[in-house]
């Protein structure tokens, strides 16, 4: 142990790898939106339209976050859009029967938290279950049980307060899109920021690693399911605020949209790689477009096309950079 | 124990039989000819789909796209019969399956030859296919009075005295079977998902039998749209949306592994079936049909937590015929 | 034609960097079994691949019944009759075990091309039947134990007429009773002009199964003797015989009061009744065959698994422990056999690596701080000596030696009593395993406790202070360092027990 090696720890700035990330890309893709759509519509360009169109396509964003962590962790989850259902229809129902509105947000929010643990205990007492196939099963519950309890009908009638969650304005900016950069700058925190975050990125690239490594993986599994659960809830409360009444068959779909969104920003099906920031920025890509596209006219369901091929396109991308640079270095 | 798959296929068909007893005793119309014939109606276009299904997930994949597909198709068969009402309902069939079969082969070329997951290349043409499907119609439907009586003769018309629905999920489990147990290509599907390495060594071409699969499981929600669409007398921009939940469910009740490597055409009947009598019989003994998913989804649990259950005894027992 | 079913003569085999044979001869007779012996990492397994037609050798010149031939696959070489049986099986669990059997030359009806599923079941049934194994053909694969499974495989050798099976390890992972088992298959095979090539460990397996027994070591070839011809001591001899060319470093410090205590432990299936204790600056070899159930012993310790019955003392107290995180806070840490797959996170750069499993100590209420991990990292990375530029360094651009380093590194980061090191220099240059050895010695100074797991007699011999031996899930026996000779070490491990 004479000879003392040096290891540095100083983090060098390195250039291209900087400028060669994915979110720059995205951020490419962003500012091309937004100027094929100040060109094709003059309206386009108006901050109040652009802050209103963002209440349009932010509730289901708030899912888009905890997202990010169950793929980073190699899982899946596609339960979510039940559990939104289910907690909505349960604030609704309880309001109704005379709870006070904070207290049903309270319960809405609890159920979201139970919907979630419950995935994440089932997963991780059944490991050799794919996450894909129990919250399969839990999506069908939730939802059924959300039918049980409201049938066909609609419950609705909040008060008025509650309406500026999804409505409301602070200054001449959409209370709901602080609330959404406000949670997401928490989300990107406990991600890149906390020993929860690394964990997560860890269990994410070799979960066995991490058990060895002392790393409670099963804890840190059913908190980030029951994290996915809560803001299903949310979901559910700017939703519900936006249409003002719900029925056990909202946010269908959702999870197919919100899976989407996380995948287009960056973050690997095969765990443990992308970043918060990639997700945020792809909300907005999706959603600007969807606006602007709707300005001119052009049918949403061409949009669907679009989003489809966006996705595939996107995830082809990295692995032909890759082979081109292995290539690359094979000839150097 | 050691055969799993008897134990749970005998348990399914154990349980089946109690529930129509019990059925049965709550309501007797349930196990009459009229009734028994509707329940199979209504679960044939699933139980076609779910061959398809088995067979994808058997290599470990996954394919979302199908509830898309099947309505791309429908939509396609439904415009062509309601601008040319002469036209014979096979000819109407069979474009439903070339359509099928296409988006099939594009989900198939992704998954196998670009090597894009299954999850995600099937989400995304998901989202392509529905978008198709509605700008082909322009939004708008295609209702009854647009198609020719001959072509929702289809759904309603019988042939050997059944109808031609069930008929033909028939013939269609009888040709899969037998492509899936007797022909050696069959069997690669199963040798690609319990152990690609090894299918690899042995010769198999594991991405052409990818191909496969992706392009069989497109013609068949092909060939499901068009009789959806016969069915329900009407194409819609939304037909089918989020089926491929249900298709996938009926499959893992029946046993199918999405690990892949393992399921039986006659567990996924059996699967296919509760679902279809769960279906149709709550309404019968007066269960709100509003329990039917909650149920349905305890039911999927269940199955495959028992299933892990099972499964880990087994292992342990192997242990035991340890001696140390 | 040659007396000689399968003859090799001359076969270099060069990877980059490596001569993994040098000019081996082997010749294999019909009906006979054959051992095949050497220390791991003598060159038997690249030998097989050579004969399968995994590898192309450099040079050298191989004949089958008499007839020269040259492998460019190993589909070549089954379709003469040469089939190799793997330690890890490598067949479909799912599938039944008909259709491993045949998989590839499956029987079907030369008209319709329709599989003949009876006839293969029969056929299959035949196959099983012949070699005295009662196992149904129509059960899945995956619920056969791995003695059956290895039978099954045998089965699927004979299906393609083999006349030369290759047998690698085939008593390794299996418990007295299913060796049994194997040795009849084996002598029925031989019995019906199949010949056999057996590479084992186990000296009973090849006394009890072979008639001659070739000896390489380092990549050579030592010799070839009847097995009657050959005493013990001369073959171990022949086996390991070099010289020790590695130096330890010397034993200091001394050995103080037990940390570490079990007694009676017991998990089913893996291992039964282990006892051992280790002391503070104590280093305890525990060895043994691989598959002896060393690992399983030490997961158990570790809170990986849970054994079954059993205590475990702690500084005297009995302590239980359900998670690997309650075991570091304890004070037990574990190096585990496979660095790549649960020591490392290989995409990560080597601090991110040392800190994983302490990251309470680099953050504050939940919230790293990147510059007190950039610290830390730096510290202990330089005190194993790491070769790496910086921490941002990932950890699959290291050597094998090198990533050993920082999983040691990540040990040390938190605060322990017992070490666990599982096969610490598995895989390692000479290089780099000198200096964990050096780790070694100067955290046995510093009062640590240290378990070893080693397969490896020189480095058994030459690091620890006490030896357990364990074999087929048992410690056979508990020996003092000092005068012990390797063959005695290896009597433990191999020989049955009278």
């Amino acid at each position: 142990m004479e000879t003392k090696r040096i290891v540095s720890n100083k983090k060098e700035f390195n250039l291209k790898k900087f400028f060669f990330q994915w979110e720059w890309m995205l951020v490419a893709v962003f500012i091309i939106i937004n100027i094929i759509n100040t060109n094709l519509s003059p309206y386009y360009l108006s901050f109040g339209g652009i802050m209103d169109a963002t209440m349009t396509f932010l509730d289901k964003a708030f899912m888009v976050l905890p997202m990010v962590l169950i793929i980073i962790l190699g899982d899946i989850d596609i339960s979510i859009a039940s559990t939104t259902a289910l907690s909505s229809v349960i604030m609704a129902v309880a309001y109704n029967m005379g709870l006070p509105m904070p207290l049903a947000v309270l319960l809405a929010l609890t159920v979201g938290a139970v919907c979630g643990m419950t995935n994440g205990i089932l997963i991780v007492k059944f490991k050799e279950l794919p996450a894909m196939i129990v919250t399969l099963s839990t999506m069908i519950i939730y939802r059924g049980i959300a039918y049980i309890i409201l049938e066909d009908q609609a419950a609705g009638k909040f008060p008025s307060w509650y309406s500026y969650l999804g409505w409301g304005y602070v200054g001449k900016i959409p209370f709901m899109l602080i609330a959404f950069i406000l949670i997401a700058v928490l989300f990107g925190l406990l991600l890149h920021k906390t020993t929860f975050g690394r964990s997560v990125y860890g269990m994410g690239n070799n979960i066995t690693a991490c058990r060895y490594s002392g790393i409670k993986t099963d804890h840190i599994k059913v908190a980030v399911f029951t994290l996915m659960g809560i803001m299903a809830s949310v979901t559910a409360l700017f939703l519900t605020s936006r249409t003002g009444s719900t029925r056990p068959n909202v946010a269908i779909g959702y999870e197919m949209d919100v899976i989407a969104m996380v995948v287009l920003g960056g973050i690997s099906t095969l765990g443990g790689r992308g970043k918060m920031l990639g997700a945020v920025i792809s909300v907005f890509i999706i959603g600007l477009l969807r606006y602007g596209l709707g300005l001119i006219n052009v049918p949403a369901q061409a949009l669907m096309i679009i989003i489809g091929i966006i996705l595939i396109v996107a995830v082809t991308i990295p692995n032909i950079n890759l082979n081109g640079f292995k290539k690359k270095r094979l000839a150097a | 124990m050691r055969n799993i798959s008897k134990f749970r296929e005998a348990g399914l068909l154990v349980f089946i039989v109690i529930l129509c007893i019990f059925l049965q005793l709550k309501n007797p119309s349930f196990l009459t000819l009229e009734n028994i014939n509707d329940l199979l109606t209504n679960t044939a276009i699933l139980s076609i789909l779910a061959v398809g299904m088995m067979m994808v997930l058997l290599t470990a994949g996954i394919d979302l796209s199908i509830g898309s597909t099947l309505a791309l198709s429908g939509m396609t068969a439904a415009l062509v019969v309601s601008n040319n009402p002469d036209i014979s309902p096979i000819a109407a069939i069979l474009i439903g399956i070339a359509v099928g079969t296409v988006c099939g082969l594009v989900v198939g070329f992704l998954v196998s030859i670009v090597g894009i997951f299954p999850i995600i290349a099937s989400l995304g043409m998901m989202n392509v296919y529905r978008g198709l499907t509605f700008m082909s119609s322009g939004g708008k439907w295609v209702s009854a009075h647009q198609m020719p009586e001959s072509f929702k003769k289809i759904a309603t018309s019988s042939i050997l005295g059944i109808n031609t629905l069930i008929f033909i999920a028939i013939v269609i489990y009888i040709i899969f079977y037998y492509f899936i147990n007797y022909t050696r290509t069959g069997r690669q599907i199963y040798a690609v998902g319990s152990n690609i390495n090894s299918a690899k060594i042995s010769g198999i071409n594991t991405k052409k039998t990818l191909l496969l699969v992706y392009t069989l499981m497109g013609s068949l929600a092909g060939l499901a749209g068009v009789l959806w669409v016969s069915k329900f007398a009407s194409a819609q921009g939304d037909t089918a949306t989020g089926y491929e939940l249900n298709v996938i469910a009926a499959c893992v009740l029946g046993g199918v592994s999405v690990a892949g490597g393992y399921g039986k055409v006659s567990g996924l009947l059996v699967g296919a079936l509760l679902l279809g009598i769960l279906n149709n019989a709550l309404p019968l003994i007066n269960v709100s049909p509003f329990w039917q998913s909650a149920i349905q989804g305890a039911i999927i649990l269940v199955a495959i937590l028992m299933n892990a259950y099972i499964k880990r005894r087994a292992t342990k027992e192997n242990l035991m015929r340890r001696k140390i | 034609m040659s007396e000689y079913i399968l003859e090799l003569k001359g076969i270099t085999k060069i990877f980059p960097g490596v001569k993994a044979l040098n000019q081996v001869n082997f010749n294999l007779a019909k009906g006979e079994i054959h051992a095949l012996m050497g220390e791991n990492g003598a060159g038997k397994s690249t030998f097989i691949k050579v004969i399968t037609g995994v590898h192309a050798p450099d040079e050298g010149e191989m004949y089958f019944e008499g007839e020269k031939v040259t492998f460019k696959n190993t589909r070549e070489s089954q379709k003469l009759g040469i089939a190799a049986i793997y330690q890890h099986v490598t067949n479909y669990p799912d599938l039944s075990v008909t259709e491993n059997i045949f998989i590839g030359h499956e029987k079907v009806s030369p008209r319709t091309k329709r599989i003949l599923w009876n006839d293969m079941h029969k056929k299959a049934k035949e196959l099983l039947d012949s070699i005295g194994a009662n196992i149904d053909p129509k059960v899945q694969m995956g619920t056969l134990s791995v003695a059956e499974q290895q039978i099954v495989e045998i089965a699927k050798a004979l299906s393609m007429d083999a006349k030369v099976i290759i047998m690698d390890e085939p008593t390794a992972a299996l418990t007295k009773t299913e060796s049994e088992q194997l040795y009849k298959i084996a002598e029925q095979l031989r019995d019906s002009g199949v010949s056999i090539i057996l590479i084992s460990h186990r000296f009973e397996d090849m006394y009890r199964l072979a008639t001659r027994v070739t000896v390489f070591r380092d990549a050579q070839y030592i010799g070839c003797w009847g097995v009657n011809e050959i005493s013990n001591e001369k073959l171990i001899f022949a086996m390991v015989g070099r010289e020790m060319t590695q130096l330890f470093p010397p034993r200091q410090g001394k050995i103080g009061k037990e940390v570490l205590k079990v007694e009676g432990l017991s998990q089913t299936g893996y291992f039964a009744d282990v006892s051992f204790s280790v002391r503070q600056g104590e280093i305890l070899a525990l060895t043994g065959l691989v598959g002896a159930g060393r690992t399983e012993v030490c997961e158990s310790i570790f809170g990986i698994t849970k054994p079954d019955k059993g205590k475990i003392y702690f500084e005297g107290k009995e302590i239980k422990i359900n998670e690997p995180l309650e075991a570091m806070n304890m004070g037990i840490g574990y190096l585990p056999e496979d660095r790549q797959k649960q020591g490392l996170i290989l995409q990560w750069g080597i601090g991110k690596n040392i800190t994983l499993s302490t990251l309470s100590q680099i953050s504050k209420a939940g919230w790293l701080n990147e510059k007190k991990e950039a610290e830390v990292a730096k510290t202990l990375a330089e005190k194993v000596t790491v070769k790496a530029t910086s921490i941002f360094d990932t950890a699959d651009s290291l050597s094998g030696g090198n990533q050993q380093k920082v999983v040691v590194a990540k040990l040390l980061a938190s605060e322990l009593k017992v070490i666990i090191l599982d096969e610490p220099t598995k895989g390692v240059d000479v290089g780099a395993k000198y200096a964990i050895y050096e780790i070694m010695r100067e955290l046995a100074k510093q009062d640590y406790a240290i378990i070893m797991v080693s397969s490896e007699m020189p480095e058994v011999l030459g690091m620890s202070d006490r030896i357990a031996v364990m074999r087929d899930g048992r410690i056979t026996a508990t020996l003092e360092a000092d005068g012990i000779s390797q063959e005695k070490i290896l009597e433990f491990a191999m020989l049955e027990k009278e």
